[in-house]
């Protein structure tokens, strides 16, 4: 009958007493597990630059079309709190990355340490973001309904246009300005939308991480969740660089 | 017919394993919370079949509308709702996710020797998120519908109608990283799981075909995301990104949106390519002919693919130039399918080959799909793509592709492997019927419209000249007996679930590691690791375990005659 197992034969694993807890049952060992996890955050990490690559495309053409239109667009960006906020996300990094140090070298309370204050610097990063939409929006730079091109059409009304030495730009070329805005909001809302979900997992981290989770050898997590943070900070040096700093070079 | 090459078990001794993934646990809640490839695989099968024959009324709706000259079934707006409706379910719920979610699924651990796919839970993910997107584009269209088109041109999406965009526009975000999950589950998967010895150039071509079809859906869905994302943004708040009003250009809507959907048609039809190449082997017991090319034509597809999507746009105001460009890549991405083409014809060649149900439908597949890519090339010329494009010979050439090819190759698989998933087999005399009726209404619906394209009758509209009226009948009775034939499985694959004859381990006498354990599978698919020591598609390798197979139980039963 040749309905059979016909197939060679492995030896049948023999080491099920060594596998430790978290190694899931489809995996052959903690080495294979490890390595998929890190392997599937990369491509999702691809994912997230196709994602932002739709946005970044939409703003390199428009920078080459509206160029006039977007360096006054941006002198409307406060280049110090852009800035600092960039000095938080790097420091935020520097201490992810102690966090997935101490996890590997088991260190529970320098890994809490090191993911509460990502935490911090994290909801840091935030609030100074909220001041600057704030800004925004008391200026009426949001597009939509209550977009407003006085400063664009009259520089002189506007610190910030005044202090850049801007010229009042024809109307044509003003109303392009709501296109550089839209980019704006977009890319640095989808990024803080990438900062919020971050947070609420570091939270959820902090809680595993004063439990012992991930100082018991199992430190995928804190691994790839240490990618995730670091690519949402290269991001936004990237966006830093082309939306503050147009006319800056 | 020659012989069949169907092997089953004595019918009297025999009986479906009592043990197996579908036995193993009990309950609804087993099923909803499962981590098992195997049973993801069944809930998205039983859910894609209920979406697809949704579209498939809506498809029926629409060809008896156009029955008559005038706009009488239904009004103009009721029409480009129903029209909408069938694309967006029939592409994002239903040929997406088709041959990958549910055979893709339940194989690719199975042909490289796994016990899962490396993220079950994520796979898991990728039902709910495609049954949430299912059951919001459902919701919306039971409360309104939307009459875009499946494509949601801007300005007419952000502008201009009243239906609801941005809840289809969120079902087909949400269905989008369903896609992304299972693309990136195969990538992961096939690159760390595979069992030892099952080396790249071992792998079965199913397989090959899911890994490039898994870049596609992990690299351009993104896009489309996005894309989306801007038009809900545009209709709600009036952001500029697509407002010719603000500076914003609806083209560059045109190309984020092509750039996923164009890639999307491979995503479509590579899986169902990768069915087409094990079928082919197993009914001519040959190897496939140039495994190698066949392997690579895939990638080059996946390859190629992310460069045309700008032949969709001819007609769009894109530059002279980029049409140029655009139309000479679009050649070039029909070589690599032609490579499949030709490479499964000489495998034909001095084959030993059988006529099961799996094989008509292959038969069908290579015709139409062959008929569907070459007036592909009619459309890549940019000078004939002007009088064809918005007519319905666009409407006939992608309905060669995807249901003549996509859509012949899925039943196909179903079929193949239809004994592998239930441990029983289908009725195949009937089934042969089936795919014979399908393949004669697929072509009376089909090929009418390739004239009335040519002769110039605009798609997209409910009413039309009266002279095109003969060739509209014959395409709505064509899609009648279309109906029948994809209704029929529906119903004996039910029947045989209870009824059909116990399928044994390998009835095809198949050579991929699916086929050298139980049907249906346990539920960790292998007792012990297996090691791949032979190459894809080794025939003789299969008569050679069967020999010694045979050579044991013949001296286990004379050790047992011995001893008594």
């Amino acid at each position: 009958m040749p309905d059979s197992p016909a197939i060679a034969h492995g030896a049948p694993e023999a080491a099920h007493h060594e596998h430790p807890p978290y190694l899931r049952h489809h995996f052959e060992n903690v080495e294979q597990q490890a390595d998929a996890a890190g392997f599937a955050m990369w491509l999702f990490l691809l994912t997230e630059v196709m994602f932002f690559g739709g946005l970044f495309t939409a703003y390199l053409i428009y920078r080459n079309w509206y160029y006039r239109a977007f360096v006054s667009g941006s002198h409307q960006l406060n280049v110090y709190w852009g800035t600092l906020n960039t000095l938080v996300l790097i420091i935020s990094s520097f201490t992810m990355a102690m966090g997935v140090w101490c996890a590997e070298t088991r260190r529970k309370s320098g890994l809490v340490l090191c993911l509460i204050l990502t935490f911090i610097l994290g909801l840091g990063f935030l609030g100074i973001k909220s001041i600057e939409y704030s800004e925004k929006i008391e200026k009426h730079h949001v597009p939509g309904l209550h977009y407003s091109l006085q400063s664009f059409l009259d520089p002189d009304s506007d610190a910030a246009a005044k202090a850049a030495g801007d010229k009042p730009l024809p109307l044509d070329l003003a109303r392009h300005t709501e296109v550089y805005f839209s980019l704006y909001f977009l890319m640095t809302g989808m990024h803080a939308l990438h900062m919020i979900i971050g947070i609420g997992i570091l939270g959820f981290m902090i809680l595993r991480a004063r439990a012992g989770a991930y100082t018991a050898g199992h430190v995928t997590f804190v691994e790839n969740f240490g990618l995730y943070w670091h690519f949402v900070d290269i991001i936004w040096i990237y966006l830093f660089a082309l939306l503050y700093l147009i006319s800056r070079h | 017919m020659s012989a069949t090459i169907v092997s089953l078990p004595d019918q009297s001794t025999a009986r479906v394993p009592k043990v197996n993934y579908l036995t193993k646990e009990n309950g609804l809640l087993s099923w909803l919370l499962t981590g098992d490839h195997k049973r993801i695989a069944i809930l998205y099968l039983i859910s894609l079949s209920f979406f697809f024959f949704i579209g498939g009324a809506l498809a029926g709706l629409i060809r008896l509308e156009l029955l008559t000259p005038q706009t009488d079934l239904m009004a103009t707006d009721t029409y480009n709702k129903v029209f909408t409706m069938h694309g967006v379910i029939m592409v994002f719920f239903f040929l997406v996710p088709s041959v990958p979610a549910t055979l893709g699924n339940f194989l690719i651990p199975l042909m490289i020797g796994a016990k899962d796919l490396a993220l079950p839970k994520i796979n898991l993910l990728s039902w709910y998120l495609y049954m949430a997107g299912g059951l919001l584009a459902l919701y919306t269209m039971m409360t309104g519908g939307v009459d875009t088109g499946w494509t949601f041109t801007t300005p007419l999406s952000t502008h201009y109608v009243n239906t609801s965009v941005l809840t289809t526009g969120l079902a087909v975000f949400v269905a989008g990283f369903s896609s992304i999950f299972t693309g990136l589950n195969f990538i992961v998967t096939i690159h760390k799981m595979r069992a030892p010895g099952m080396t790249w150039f071992r792998l079965p071509l199913f397989v090959w075909a899911h890994y490039a079809a898994s870049i596609l859906m992990v690299l351009a869905t993104p896009v489309v995301a996005i894309a989306i994302v801007l038009v809900a943004l545009e209709r709600t708040i009036g952001i500029g990104v697509f407002d010719p009003t603000k500076g914003g250009d609806p083209i560059l809507f045109q190309h984020l949106f092509w750039f996923y959907s164009h890639p999307a048609v491979y995503i479509m039809i590579l899986p169902g390519m990768g069915v087409i190449s094990e079928t082919i082997s197993t009914f001519s017991r040959k190897r496939v002919f140039g495994y190698t090319a066949v392997a690579f034509s895939s990638v080059a597809i996946a390859v190629f693919g992310f460069f045309v999507w700008a032949h969709h746009m001819f007609i769009m105001g894109i530059s002279n130039y980029a049409v140029l460009v655009f139309s000479l890549l679009t050649m070039l991405v029909a070589v690599p399918s032609a490579i499949k083409i030709f490479n499964w014809t000489f495998t034909l060649y001095k084959g030993s080959i059988t006529f099961e149900t799996p094989m008509l439908y292959t038969f069908g597949f290579m015709g139409l799909f062959t008929i569907g890519g070459l007036t592909g090339v009619f459309l890549g010329t940019s000078g004939t793509d002007i009088h064809l494009t918005e007519t319905y010979f666009i409407v006939a050439h992608f309905h060669f592709v995807m249901v003549g090819g996509m859509l012949m190759a899925f039943l196909a698989g179903i079929h193949f492997w239809w004994p592998k998933m239930t441990g029983r087999m289908y009725p195949e005399k009937i089934s042969q019927l089936a795919a014979v009726v399908t393949f004669i209404g697929f072509n009376f619906t089909f090929f009418p419209q390739f004239i009335l394209g040519t002769l110039g009758m605009p798609r997209r509209y409910a009413s039309y000249p009266p002279e095109f009226q003969i060739l509209n009948v014959f395409s709505t009775a064509g899609a009648s007996i279309l109906g029948v034939g994809y209704l029929l499985p529906v119903l004996y694959l039910t029947w045989s679930l209870k009824y059909g004859a116990v399928a044994g381990n390998n009835p095809w006498q198949a050579t991929g590691l699916e086929w050298q354990i139980q049907s249906p599978p346990l539920t960790e698919n292998f007792t012990e690791t297996p090691i791949m020591d032979h190459e894809a598609y080794d025939y003789e390798w299969l008569e050679n375990q069967n020999k010694e197979n045979r050579n044991k139980e013949r001296q286990k039963e004379k050790e047992v005659t011995s001893a008594g």
